[in-house]
């Protein structure tokens, strides 16, 4: 019916009056389309604004908690040595001082020191790994023994959150007390950088989990790009148009958007239980982590096999070429920026890949950085969920600090990957 | 290791051949001219060097399956091994302590009777581990002599090279169908597993999801209604992850093509996508710690009943915004797929910008939007780390966002990483959750990759 009627007047020029854009009603009108105008962009940059602070946000939280765990508070604690229980055979710790050290009574001297000084017990002042320390110390100069010194060693993780942020009020108390006589100082935490797994949020590191996420990305690598590479060469160069290079493609395209967690099922079943590899070894973490990344290095092989022209291969096929020379000598070499972009975008999602990981058993607690491919490890986002896990309040710090780690590896891998993508794209 | 080693061997073995057929094959090209020759210098070193290590290492993969029976025969062979216990899983476990002693895995035995047995052992994986080296030494001699012998002007050794080049190529690509059959058949046949032990349809219509007790003993019957677990994936990932995303990620997409100045966007994108470069676990953390409860808090104080600090809510809002720029730049696509002529005819009859938009672009476009969205919500319900750090474990029937629910994904995970047998129902449970995810995954992104190709042939 309304149709009708449009007819009807577009029918009749003549029967309309001219539209008067001048008139108040069309002001408005126009006036009103146009503050819509307005509010949809406005939509649209507070749609880009939100996700883009969401980002601000999540690294701003990330990196306030986490840059606290780079640090380590240390108390000086004065030492008697001459009037502590400490029992060392001079001769001994010549000849032998680490064995002679480990049973010099060492946690005795610090509980006696700590409670002289400050009169508390050594385990709230003082974190496991000040025993490590005075070693240490002791080692650089058996003269200390002779007198009385003081030694900076690292607080409790009590100590360490009351100076930080917030600990309980008994800590809270005993910090300030100490901050008062002057004892408390902060350095860098090296040992986070070079220790590994434990149970005292003090003595924790991440470069047992970073080493087992390396040798996990050298299996991964070694096993997803060359297997990616020739997929996508064997699928763009050489596949006949036939049943099964639709089934390979469409394996290819179904693995890329199958869970990773699927992937995590596989290894177990197949890798663990039918060809039992070793448990939790980087090597069978590393093998599923292929598994997942190769469709991705396959597609973005093939992009990149496409946007060679054919003039390339028609002209090295002129001049007698075999299709496999037009291929390793022409298109593989222009086609690698393109490959090695998407390679390294996969390394970066593989390095952050947590469930896999989980079900074939790379969550056990490692207290030694891995030897090899086959030794027991965990990887760097798994020691960052079983730290979120900890109930010490000392981890949060900690866990933060080992994403900054995670977070800094993964845009290192994704800036390289842009600007390689920028530098050697080539529009043909 | 030693059979690392031995293998590196062999390949520099085959670089030397490499170096010799080359030298040998330039001298001849020399002496007959180049046309004379079928082939380069360079491809007849490659054929040696390939004839040199292929079989050899061909050779020391089977080697290293098969020794492992040789050696046990000829453990069993020996004195100490006749005192051993009848019973096989007694048997097993000494002769595996002894093996691990033997090969430098382990120090001390549990059982006396296993060390007896490391020398034995030694001793026999000592002989053939030399035999193996020697016979793969001898092969690649062998054939890396046979190949070298046939390096001749007119010999072909390009084609030859070439065939092997492509048989390796597609084996490659071979692996992509094994690795899809490796899924389906571990999921199928563990699930078959589990199916014996509990009805198909109770497990995809119980409303009762409470694993626990059946690892108790309380029986199987009632223990694994997986409909809870089942409506917390997709209360989680497809509701609320994608009232965060489909509004933020269309906007944005929409904002950055359509308005933005070429500056910004060149800012705004990358800044996008590395809101999906952020690893998962990271999220999860942000999750747990800083938005449930912030959200627990906010519950409590209006008042809303059931509040939790694992709360759906929570888990879902960090999910749709990991999923933003997946659904942003999949709106990106296919607006960029609608033709420029709608739009410009759009304009020219007086359209504002925005209203081009809304009633030309998004209509043209939104069969791509709807597969880009199918495929985000895929995604989503396939998500881990977000859910099991940040959802709970409470396998709760509920529209409250702000209580516990949930997932397929979180219950996998819980099932599968406890000191548990792997035969119990509970772990090949996990299994038959894995297979209804797969088949949902891949339902979805059939449907989705259709929709989107309908469409785009549609524009073409």
């Amino acid at each position: 019916m309304s149709g009708q009627t449009a007819l009807d007047q577009s029918g009749d020029p003549a029967g309309r009056p001219p539209t008067d854009w001048r008139g108040e009603a069309m002001r408005r009108r126009i006036a009103r389309r146009y503050s819509a105008e307005r509010r949809f962009r406005w939509l649209g940059f507070a749609a880009v604004f939100l996700s883009a602070s969401f980002l601000a946000f999540l690294l701003v939280s990330m990196m306030a908690n986490g840059f606290r765990g780079f640090t380590q508070t240390e108390v000086a604690v004065p030492i008697d040595f001459p009037r502590s229980p400490v029992l060392i055979d001079p001769a001994a710790l010549q000849t032998n001082p680490e064995q002679t050290l480990a049973n010099a009574n060492l946690p005795a001297v610090l509980d006696q020191a700590s409670r002289a000084a400050f009169g508390v017990e050594e385990t709230r002042l003082l974190s496991p790994d000040a025993v490590l320390a005075l070693r240490k110390a002791i080692i650089a100069d058996p003269g200390i023994l002779a007198g009385q010194t003081t030694l900076r060693l690292p607080a409790s993780a009590g100590i360490d959150l009351a100076v930080k942020s917030d600990g309980s009020e008994a800590d809270e108390a005993l910090a300030s007390q100490l901050d008062e006589n002057g004892a408390l100082s902060s350095r860098f935490n090296a040992s986070f950088l070079i220790g590994s797994d434990g149970t005292d949020p003090t003595v924790v590191g991440i470069w047992g989990a970073l080493k087992g996420s390396l040798l996990t990305m050298v299996i991964t690598l070694a096993l997803s790009f060359p297997i990616g590479v020739f997929s996508a060469l064997y699928l763009e160069e050489y596949a006949p148009r036939n049943r099964w290079t639709d089934l390979i493609e469409v394996s290819i395209n179904n693995l890329a958007a199958v869970p990773s967690i699927i992937f995590g099922l596989l290894g177990l079943a197949i890798f663990l239980n039918v060809m039992h590899l070793p448990r939790s070894a980087p090597l069978v973490g590393g093998m599923t982590l292929a598994l997942m990344t190769m469709p991705v290095i396959v597609i973005a092989g093939r992009n990149a096999i496409k946007a060679v022209p054919p003039s390339i291969r028609d002209a090295a096929l002129g001049i007698g070429s075999s299709p496999v020379q037009v291929v390793f000598h022409h298109v593989l070499p222009l086609a690698l920026p393109g490959i090695l972009t998407g390679t390294i975008i996969g390394m970066a999602r593989a390095l952050g890949e947590t469930a896999p990981l989980l079900m074939i058993g790379m969550r056990a607690f490692i207290s030694q950085p891995p030897g090899g491919f086959t030794d027991p490890a965990t990887v760097l986002p798994v020691q960052i969920f079983l730290w979120s896990d900890e109930v010490g309040r000392g981890f949060i710090e900690k866990t933060s600090a080992a994403i900054i780690v995670l977070l800094a590896f993964l845009l290192t891998m994704n800036s390289i990957a842009i600007y390689l993508r920028n530098k050697f794209e080539k529009k043909w | 290791m030693t059979g690392v080693m031995i293998a590196l061997i062999i390949v520099a073995l085959g670089a030397i051949g490499w170096i010799i057929a080359r030298a040998r094959a330039t001298r001849l090209q020399a002496e007959v001219g180049r046309l004379a020759t079928n082939s380069r210098p360079t491809q007849h070193g490659w054929y040696v060097a390939l004839w040199t290590t292929l079989p050899a290492l061909v050779f020391l993969a089977v080697w290293a399956n098969v020794t492992p029976a040789l050696v046990l025969d000829s453990v069993m062979a020996t004195p100490p091994a006749q005192s051993l216990p009848s019973d096989d899983f007694s048997r097993n476990a000494i002769l595996g302590e002894a093996r691990a002693i033997a090969s430098g895995r382990q120090t001390v035995a549990f059982n006396p009777q296993a060390m007896e047995l490391v020398e034995p052992f030694r001793a026999a994986m000592t002989r053939y581990s030399t035999t193996g080296a020697i016979l793969a030494a001898i092969l690649a001699f062998a054939c890396g002599a046979y190949a070298l012998s046939r390096v001749r002007p007119s010999f072909t050794a390009r084609s030859r090279v070439e065939r092997v080049v492509m048989w390796t190529l597609l084996l490659a690509s071979l692996i992509a169908i094994i690795t899809t059959a490796g899924i389906v058949a571990s999921l199928v046949f563990e699930s078959m597993r589990f199916f014996a032990q509990v009805n198909p349809l109770d497990f995809l219509f119980g409303l009762k999801w409470s694993p626990q007790s059946a690892a108790l003993g309380y029986g199987n019957e009632d223990a694994f209604g997986a409909v809870p677990l089942f409506w917390g994936t997709i209360f989680i990932g497809a509701i609320i992850a994608m009232i965060v995303a489909i509004p933020l990620g269309l906007m944005s997409a929409i904002y950055l093509t359509q308005y933005a100045s070429s500056t910004t966007r060149k800012w705004m994108k990358p800044i996008l996508e590395v809101l999906a470069g952020v690893p998962t676990v990271v999220y999860g953390y942000f999750a747990a710690l800083t938005i449930a409860p912030a959200l627990r808090n906010f519950a409590a104080s209006v008042g809303i009943p059931g509040a939790s600090s694992e709360s759906a809510l929570a888990a879902g809002l960090v999910m749709g915004i990991m999923i933003i720029p997946f659904v942003s730049s999949m709106a990106d696509d296919s607006i960029a797929a609608v033709p420029q002529s709608m739009r410009d005819g759009s304009l020219a009859m007086g359209a504002t910008t925005s209203e081009t938009i809304r009633k030309v672009l998004i209509p043209a476009a939104l069969p791509g939007v709807v597969g880009g969205v199918l495929l985000a919500v895929s995604r989503a319900i396939g998500e881990t780390m977000i859910v099991v750090m940040a959802a709970g474990l409470a396998a709760n029937l509920t529209l409250n966002p702000f209580a516990s629910v949930t997932t397929v994904t979180t219950q996998m995970v819980q099932l599968l990483t406890g000191d548990q047998e792997f035969d119990s129902a509970k772990t090949l449970a996990a299994f038959a959750l894995g297979l209804v995810l797969f088949i949902v995954t891949l339902l979805l992104n059939i449907v989705a990759l259709r929709v989107v190709k309908k469409y785009r042939e549609a524009y073409e």
